[in-house]
């Protein structure tokens, strides 16, 4: 992409995206969530007891344009497991209890977790990792 | 702003034979709930599915309607 040099936001979400198996860009963080669709995402991936990285969207209204912009999907919170766009609050909740997420995370109900994520370096987003 | 018979219709007049449930979440105008089933859901993931309903609405979403919570089915 020609403008990606002239983006450093949007090449910081891929970067993350695909730095980290699992990450999920929510409003707030998983501690302390400012919206209750972002709380109840995260609660899925604790419930997993899963490793992920989070990103709270909400200290620059940049990271959500770009992210929407990216993933070609409206809302927040947005789970992205390998790289790629897994969806968003409803679809996340609905394979949690299909089983499907826990398929997808490699974890059967109480099984391993998957290895730590990457932790970032980068200083335009602000990536938690929870353990 | 958007009621939730409106958001129904939009939803029906542009997938072809969709049948939506569309409900208030909260009574204020802003988080709906919607249940889609349209055959031409078929073959689709959920992400693909889903993104077919939120594009009826475009930029509405995030702005006039904060929330549109969405199950789908293809039937």
């Amino acid at each position: 992409m020609n403008d990606q040099q002239d983006n450093p936001i949007r090449e910081a979400i891929t970067t993350a995206i695909h730095g980290n198996e699992v990450i999920l860009f929510m409003k707030g963080t998983p501690e302390a969530p400012a919206c209750g669709f972002s709380a109840r995402t995260a609660g899925a991936l604790r419930s997993l007891d899963v490793p992920f990285a989070a990103v709270d969207i909400l200290p620059d209204p940049r990271i959500r344009q770009e992210l929407s912009a990216y993933s070609q999907w409206p809302t927040i919170p947005q789970l992205f497991v390998g790289g790629e766009l897994v969806g968003g609050c409803d679809i996340v909740l609905e394979m949690l209890e299909t089983g499907e997420l826990a398929e997808l995370l490699g974890v059967d109900g109480a099984a391993e977790p998957l290895p730590a994520p990457a932790v970032s370096n980068g200083g335009t987003l602000q990536i938690e990792n929870q353990h | 702003m958007p009621d939730a018979v409106d958001i129904k219709s939009r939803i029906e007049a542009a997938i072809p034979g969709a049948q939506a449930e569309v409900e208030d979440w909260t009574g204020g105008g802003d988080h709906f709930r919607a249940t889609v089933v349209a055959p031409s859901f078929a073959g689709l993931s959920r992400i693909e599915q889903h993104r077919l309903v939120y594009r009826v609405f475009g930029e509405e979403i995030g702005g006039p309607i904060h929330a549109l919570s969405l199950t789908t089915h293809s039937e």
